[in-house]
């Protein structure tokens, strides 16, 4: 009996070791890339960081993780919101991070429809965002971005060195008080600086009674329970008109 | 200002004031789609014409928004110490991948030309991430980069987010859709500088004494040829980026003068490091780093010796110069061309 009680404490011991950092940005951003990058140069013993990756309905990303060898789960939210899928199932990703032992759990997930931000008060966030995407995308990501802590800034070795002074700048107009960090995902430059902010990072056992940083989309309509149909009287629940001004 | 001031000092002035005094607070109105409010007032006031709602939709409340105003007027206002007086850098050896010791203190001041040689895969990288991050013997490396003849703490070096190092490199495009001159413009607005149109003018025209042809200020960015897309970023790099480092990767020949390029970016004041192959550019450098085995094998100071060679390679230089301009003329390159 005390013997059993040891191995629970240790267990407990265990738990309180892991770090969780949330990982979030737009489609082929590089999130994966950076992440394997990042895992690499964190230099831990093999096993130790896993990840869990939310899609949407397909992805191909768990064979680059399974390939470094990289405990992976991934999950697909399919018919339900993405963001409403991820918040429901964070609690359990954490349990399984700290049942398999890890030191560190990366969780990735696309912010599919810009309005969401996955992120947890008291949870380092990071939202990865590429050059490449136009210099209004900051403005138009959203909570995604305002809310992160750390933003890392891809493929900044195929555009200029003004254009991403200017996307940095209209990155530090939507969240003034992130820390911006370059990264190459081919190379893994940047990742080093990356990774001493997740060691910061304070340890977690559960999730449980912590809170989101920004409401999740409401979506109670009819639309979200299988109704097709166009026209006032299919729509029910939570909708917004837009207003059309007559010319 | 701290931040506490700065709030004391917004909040009795109407929105109006406020821009006056910091221009940029009209970019934060529009991000948070507050663009129409009324500027006569106050900004808590201002925002009591506003449904609530829209303000949740950005995940704030009305004194929320008054405190990110303040932020965001502060980090645009916050002057970037580190960034802006650098005058040298000291580049402390660590080990290659044999662990054995590279035995290297070097100090590079802003003004100089340092080439760095190596094959591919030898670790020219990994020193170009040292100093990008200024490694304090914590990188794989085990170097550490001092500024200014300094250490460098980790506040400063996670407040850097990129501003020390400009790169510059073959493989880089513009992507924006915009023409030389919007882009320009768009370029030292976000660097905040005070004298757009002067500094826009020097701009251009540095970038068009540098390519070999000539483009106007309403040619779009993507239209240009790789020659004139180097010179101008090299114009920019000098004008409007602030980062007093600048690390060049290769840049090839063709429709730019690299060498006079590289002493332009040298006279303003930047410290150069250029990656290359190039005996005209390696030999024109002040130093030459040679990376063996990830590390740093020697520092060669350029003797007088291969300095007198210079005046070879630059005929060499210019034989080839003269049969890519006949080239481009439509005209044919015989032997005696080379005599």
């Amino acid at each position: 009996m005390w013997y059993h009680n040891i191995v629970i404490l240790i267990t407990y011991m265990r738990r309180v070791k892991m770090k969780l950092i949330t990982v979030a940005g737009p489609p082929s951003s590089g999130k994966t890339s950076v992440i394997l990058k990042l895992i690499e140069c964190m230099n831990m013993p093999k096993g130790s960081i896993g990840v869990v990756k939310f899609d949407c309905l397909t992805s191909f990303d768990n064979l680059r993780y399974i390939e470094a060898d990289i405990p992976i789960e991934t999950g697909f939210s399919g018919k339900i919101c993405p963001d409403h899928y991820f918040v429901s199932n964070i609690e359990d990703a954490v349990h399984w991070g700290v049942q398999s032992g890890f030191d560190m759990l990366i969780t990735e997930s696309a912010g599919l429809c810009n309005r969401c931000s996955p992120y947890i008060k008291g949870i380092l966030s990071v939202c990865v965002i590429d050059n490449l995407s136009g210099i209004n995308t900051p403005r138009k990501i959203g909570p995604m971005l305002r809310f992160a802590d750390v933003i890392v800034v891809t493929k900044g070795d195929i555009v200029s060195q003004a254009e991403r002074e200017v996307f940095a700048f209209n990155i530090k107009q939507i969240n003034s008080s992130a820390k911006l960090v370059f990264v190459n995902g081919i190379t893994g430059q940047g990742t080093f600086l990356l990774s001493k902010y997740l060691k910061q990072t304070r340890d977690v056992s559960t999730l449980k009674d912590m809170k989101l940083k920004f409401t999740m989309p409401a979506a109670i309509c009819s639309y979200c329970t299988g109704e097709t149909k166009i026209g006032e009287s299919y729509q029910m629940g939570m909708m917004k008109k837009m207003e059309f001004k007559k010319i | 200002m701290t931040t506490e001031e700065l709030m004391n000092y917004i909040n009795p002035k109407s929105i109006e004031e406020v821009i006056a005094t910091y221009p940029i607070a009209a970019d934060f109105l529009a991000n948070f789609r507050l663009d129409n409010i009324s500027k006569k007032h106050p900004l808590l006031q201002a925002l009591e014409e506003i449904d609530e709602e829209i303000l949740n939709e950005f995940g704030l409340d009305r004194y929320g928004v008054l405190l990110k105003f303040c932020s965001f007027i502060q980090t645009f206002t916050r002057t970037e110490a580190l960034t802006t007086n650098v005058s040298s850098i000291t580049i402390i050896g660590g080990f290659n991948k044999s662990k054995e010791a590279e035995n290297i203190d070097l100090t590079i001041c802003t003004g100089e030309v340092i080439s760095i040689v190596g094959p591919t895969g030898s670790g020219k990288s990994r020193l170009l991430s040292d100093i990008e991050c200024l490694a304090q013997g914590d990188t794989p490396t085990g170097r550490r980069v001092l500024v200014n003849g300094d250490e460098v703490d980790e506040l400063q070096r996670f407040e850097m987010e990129g501003k020390l190092v400009a790169q510059l490199s073959q493989n880089m495009n513009f992507v924006m859709d915009l023409t030389v001159r919007e882009f320009l413009e768009m370029h030292a607005k976000s660097r905040l500088t005070p004298n757009i149109d002067e500094v826009v003018e020097k701009c251009f025209k540095c970038a068009n004494d540098l390519a070999g042809e000539k483009f106007l200020e309403n040619t779009k960015l993507t239209q240009l040829s790789g020659g004139q897309s180097r010179a101008l970023m090299i114009a920019d790099t000098a004008y409007i980026s602030k980062s007093p480092i600048v690390l060049i990767d290769e840049i090839e020949n063709a429709g730019i003068d690299r060498r006079q390029a590289i002493e332009f970016l040298a006279k303003k004041e930047k410290i150069i490091l250029v990656s290359t192959h190039d005996p005209l550019l390696a030999i024109s450098a002040d130093k030459r780093i040679v990376i063996k085995n990830g590390g740093i094998h020697k520092i060669i100071e350029i003797s007088d010796a291969e300095k007198q060679s210079l005046t070879a390679i630059e005929e060499l230089d210019n034989t080839l110069m003269m049969l890519r301009s006949r080239l481009r003329a439509g005209e044919i390159i015989t032997e005696d061309l080379l005599k």
